[in-house]
């Protein structure tokens, strides 16, 4: 019998996504300290930081809104740019579909929960090797319950640390460039880049418009920019 | 009070966001051009945030060369095309703004 069609069990399954998300802590780890100070930094309480760690539990939106309800933003737009910036999952989810299809729906809700960019990464990854498919989501789950766990933990570090970190740290820098880090190496083809320099160049001549609708525009503006460059597919 | 509840709301559309496809893929069709449009997403949100940041200080619009967030973004920006190491990019960036911050002091 052929070794690959042998099938995986549960357990190793979920320890292997443990170990294959273990490496990517390393980055997660800082960005959770980050959101942690910032949030203690924008006047929000104990409770509140540490529940949006678990309730939105995405790095980057967590940390805009942060600085939105630190700045007063009103609670609509606070909403709406957390959504549109989370967009991205919409991605995700429609990559890993195929995948998850089988499961019950209990498993799929569970998934979907802890679908972060990292969990993402790792899993879709194995998803595309060989091997028996059946236990896979063990896999997908020791990835994604390891990131969270990570994410819960750095996000307290934070919240105690940030309290007694110095005011006149430029910590509100550290959010362009832990993007620039996560979008540079993303940026592989001409419609890619066609369409994130689009959309910065339109996010900057929109950045006098109230309630940040600039950023919605320039990335509508972006994305069509990227479409259109890539043309129809053939 | 109400903040709890825009956490709450927020991560109930996070969370829809990634549950959507996974229920629904199957059950309705939807047209190429949005799902190739999914694809652009990150890029475009994300950009759209970084350059009005870089170009922003104390709440104004500064493209001067007297603004240091610009040249440590540029920096950044390099290293993250040359590394994809995003703990390396951070660091750059912020010792890089320290130091334009300091030089542009001087000048």
């Amino acid at each position: 019998m052929n070794k690959s069609m042998t099938p995986t069990s549960r357990g190793r399954e979920f320890w292997l996504g443990v170990r294959d998300e273990a490496p990517i802590l390393l980055g997660v780890a800082p960005f959770g300290l980050i959101f942690g100070a910032l949030a203690i930094a924008a006047n929000i309480s104990v409770p509140v930081a540490q529940a949006m760690s678990s309730i939105i539990f995405a790095g980057a939106s967590q940390i805009i809104a942060a600085q939105m309800i630190g700045a007063g933003t009103s609670v609509l737009v606070i909403i709406l740019v957390v959504f549109v910036v989370n967009l991205r999952h919409a991605l995700y989810s429609a990559s890993v579909a195929p995948h998850v299809r089988h499961l019950s729906r209990s498993w799929k809700i569970l998934l979907a929960y802890l679908l972060t960019d990292e969990a993402y990464a790792v899993t879709i990854r194995h998803y595309n090797q060989e091997g028996d498919p059946v236990n896979k989501h063990w896999y997908f789950l020791g990835a994604g319950l390891t990131l969270w766990a990570t994410w819960q933990i750095s996000t307290a570090l934070g919240i105690f640390i940030g309290a007694q970190l110095p005011q006149s740290w430029p910590l509100d820098f550290v959010l362009p460039l832990t993007f620039i880090a996560v979008v540079v190496p993303a940026l592989k083809d001409k419609a890619g880049v066609a369409a994130a320099v689009t959309a910065a160049l339109v996010g900057l001549l929109t950045l006098g418009l109230p309630l940040k609708t600039g950023l919605l525009i320039a990335a509508f503006i972006g994305i069509l920019t990227g479409l259109l460059v890539e043309g129809r597919p053939k | 009070m109400t903040l709890w509840l825009v956490i709450l709301i927020a991560g109930l559309l996070t969370f829809g966001t990634r549950l959507s496809f996974i229920l629904l893929l199957h059950r309705i069709k939807f047209p190429g051009w949005f799902l190739r449009g999914l694809r652009f997403v990150p890029m475009a949100v994300l950009s759209a945030i970084i350059l009005p940041q870089l170009a922003t200080r104390n709440a104004t619009l500064d493209l001067s060369f007297h603004n240091p967030q610009l040249f440590a973004g540029a920096l950044a920006i390099l290293v993250a095309w040359r590394t994809k190491n995003v703990l390396l990019t951070i660091l750059a960036g912020m010792v890089a703004l320290l130091l334009f911050q300091a030089v542009l002091g001087i000048l």
